[in-house]
């Protein structure tokens, strides 16, 4: 009789449900994953070699680059650590804008995940639809930072600019429209035979291995955890939203996605709190220290100090006093965090950025075995994996 | 104000805990290089710090804290307690050739975070199941994080035509510094 072997089988990098450049080792007996091993670093840029070199503000936009989704939830996390190490607070009005841009991204992201998640599994259409919805959001993005991905709006101390004539009407329009677009990708999905199939008891993650194995967000809630960011350590106006946290019962793919369609409502629900407050409550948005933000351009023309502010803070940068800090927000993805240790000097001496695709990722292993290779692209789907982020 | 479980881990740990600092988020604490696979025990038993959020390296060589004789290398643990809603931040310094436990019989979750710290820093990891470098490319040489590798990198990456393959050569990008590192108070002429 022949010598039965296993089989390694190179999954990635150039594969399309890799998710960009996940190259992934597999250990088959038969169809059967024995081991997974997945080497990452293929889109390792070291972002955090550079932050050494950079100012605090020039660092803004290497955050949309890191979950290259969701670009502003990023920046939000990097915003408040300088805030915290600062001491200083955003005005009112700023963090509004935050929360309700923090939760479009969500949408943004959540969009993308099921969209891409969908086609990995087999249907098309999803992914058509979401990308449909994606285009709104990106247009909101342009609208006030004028690019439609890496928009380095959230700065410390508040944001860039206020929010253009109008927008607040198309985004309401947006919050009446997209419920009826959930609707549609549940027609699709949730109780589509093929869908539940593929998804339910998949990748099964108990409360203890999710919570062992760093899992946040999503996640975490999928596993039955009831632990959200935005309600435990809430930062901005958080506190002031109203929203519930979905949680899932069995820590399935299933689960999974069903928490992120139900934070998807959630989310439509706090950006329409928001925008009821930014339509009657006009003010700043951002601190008036122009050591820390640059002074508005009309300023500039005849006030010579102003001049000179805006020449240091685009120039120099600021100083940020000696200290670390951890800010984390409730990602779209997780819990995504900042570690910042400042030396007193304009750029940081030491910037570790903690993703959450990164924790997820390595538990990969743990989530595949014993299942069927056709699932590693359902447990990677639901993952949400970036590869921005992991590797950094 | 140092928060009580803080203080609790020096209770009970005594000298093996070597500062206590109140921190802007949380408490952070320093402890002593042997202890630290005890002490998160401890604290994910006992204090219910059930998820270790971050854990990263960093290189204190050109910090102005630095002294002749402290260890160049820190590393740095964020843990988290969903359960008690609280973090807390373990700092444990080591020298170039020290070994630092690994923390992966704690929270599997520690074994990429360590590598990266290894990759990155060029921290060794006792007793770590798989200590391979992470992020970098295969065979690379060097810990990019550490103050003294430069920022463009030694070796750059090219197609060989006569060859056909990849090959390294050394890098001949120089660092430009647009914007110099300044303290406030500084008088730079």
């Amino acid at each position: 009789m022949a010598e039965i072997k296993n089989y390694t089988l190179n999954f990635g990098p150039q594969h399309p449900s890799a998710h960009g450049v996940l190259r992934l080792v597999l250990e088959l007996d038969g169809e059967v994953v024995e081991r997974a091993d997945p080497h990452i670093g293929l889109l390792h840029r070291g972002t955090e070699k550079l932050f050494e070199y950079k100012t605090y503000q020039q660092n803004i936009p290497y955050f949309d680059r890191f979950d290259y989704v969701s670009m502003m939830a990023n920046e939000h996390a990097y915003a408040l650590a300088v805030e915290k190490l600062l001491g200083i607070e955003a005005p009112e009005r700023a963090q509004y804008i935050r929360v309700m841009f923090a939760e479009l991204t969500r949408v943004l992201n959540h969009c993308l995940w099921l969209g891409a998640c969908a086609l990995d599994i087999g249907a098309m259409t999803v992914f058509l639809y979401c990308f449909r919805e994606r285009e709104d959001i990106f247009d909101y993005y342009e609208a006030v930072s004028g690019a439609r991905m890496h928009a380095a709006y959230f700065r410390p101390g508040g944001v860039t600019k206020d929010l253009p004539d109008g927008l607040l009407d198309r985004i309401q329009g947006f919050t009446e429209r997209f419920p009826g677009y959930i609707d549609e990708y549940e027609t699709l999905l949730t109780e589509n035979r093929i869908w539940k199939q593929r998804n339910v008891d998949i990748g099964v993650v108990d409360k203890e291995a999710a919570l062992a194995w760093g899992f946040t967000g999503p996640m975490l809630r999928g596993s039955g955890v009831a632990w959200d960011l935005r309600k435990t350590q809430p930062y901005d106006v958080y506190d002031k939203m109203e929203f519930d946290i979905p949680v899932g019962a069995t820590g399935d793919c299933y689960d999974r996605y069903l928490v992120r369609i139900e934070e998807m409502r959630q989310s439509n629900e706090i950006i329409r709190q928001c925008i009821e407050w930014l339509a009657v409550n006009p003010g700043p948005v951002k601190i008036d220290d122009y050591k820390l933000t640059n002074p508005p351009r009309d300023l500039m023309k005849d006030d010579m100090e102003s001049l000179i502010h805006h020449f240091k803070f685009f120039s120099e940068g600021y100083p940020v006093p000696e200290g670390e800090v951890y800010a984390a927000v409730e990602h779209p993805k997780g819990e995504f965090g900042v570690y910042v240790m400042s030396d007193g000097s304009n750029k940081p001496y030491r910037m570790k950025v903690r993703a959450s695709g990164f924790a997820h990722l390595e538990a990969i292993d743990y989530m595949c075995r014993g299942h069927m290779l056709a699932d590693v692209v359902t447990i990677l789907g639901t993952q949400d994996i970036v590869f921005g982020e992991v590797d950094r | 104000m140092i928060r009580e479980d803080a203080t609790a881990l020096k209770e009970r740990f005594g000298d093996q805990v070597l500062a206590v600092v109140a921190g802007i988020d949380c408490p952070e604490v320093t402890v002593a290089r042997e202890a630290i696979v005890d002490v998160c025990h401890y604290l994910k038993s006992e204090q219910g710090f059930d998820q270790m959020i971050d854990l990263c390296g960093v290189d204190m060589s050109e910090h102005p804290s630095h002294g002749d004789g402290d260890a160049r290398l820190l590393v740095v643990y964020n843990l988290l307690s969903v359960e008690h809603n609280k973090r807390i931040r373990l700092k444990v310094a080591a020298g170039e050739r020290d070994l630092v436990d690994s923390v992966v019989e704690v929270w599997p979750t520690a074994n990429w975070f360590e590598r990266e710290a290894f990759d990155m820093c060029g921290i060794i990891f006792n007793n770590h199941p798989d200590l391979r470098r992470l992020l970098t490319d295969y065979g690379f040489e060097g810990y990019p994080l550490r103050k003294d590798f430069p920022l463009t990198g030694r070796v750059e990456v090219f197609f060989d035509e006569t060859q056909w393959r990849c090959v390294y050569r050394p890098n001949k990008v120089e660092n430009r510094v647009l914007i110099p590192k300044v303290w406030p108070g500084v008088d730079r002429g």
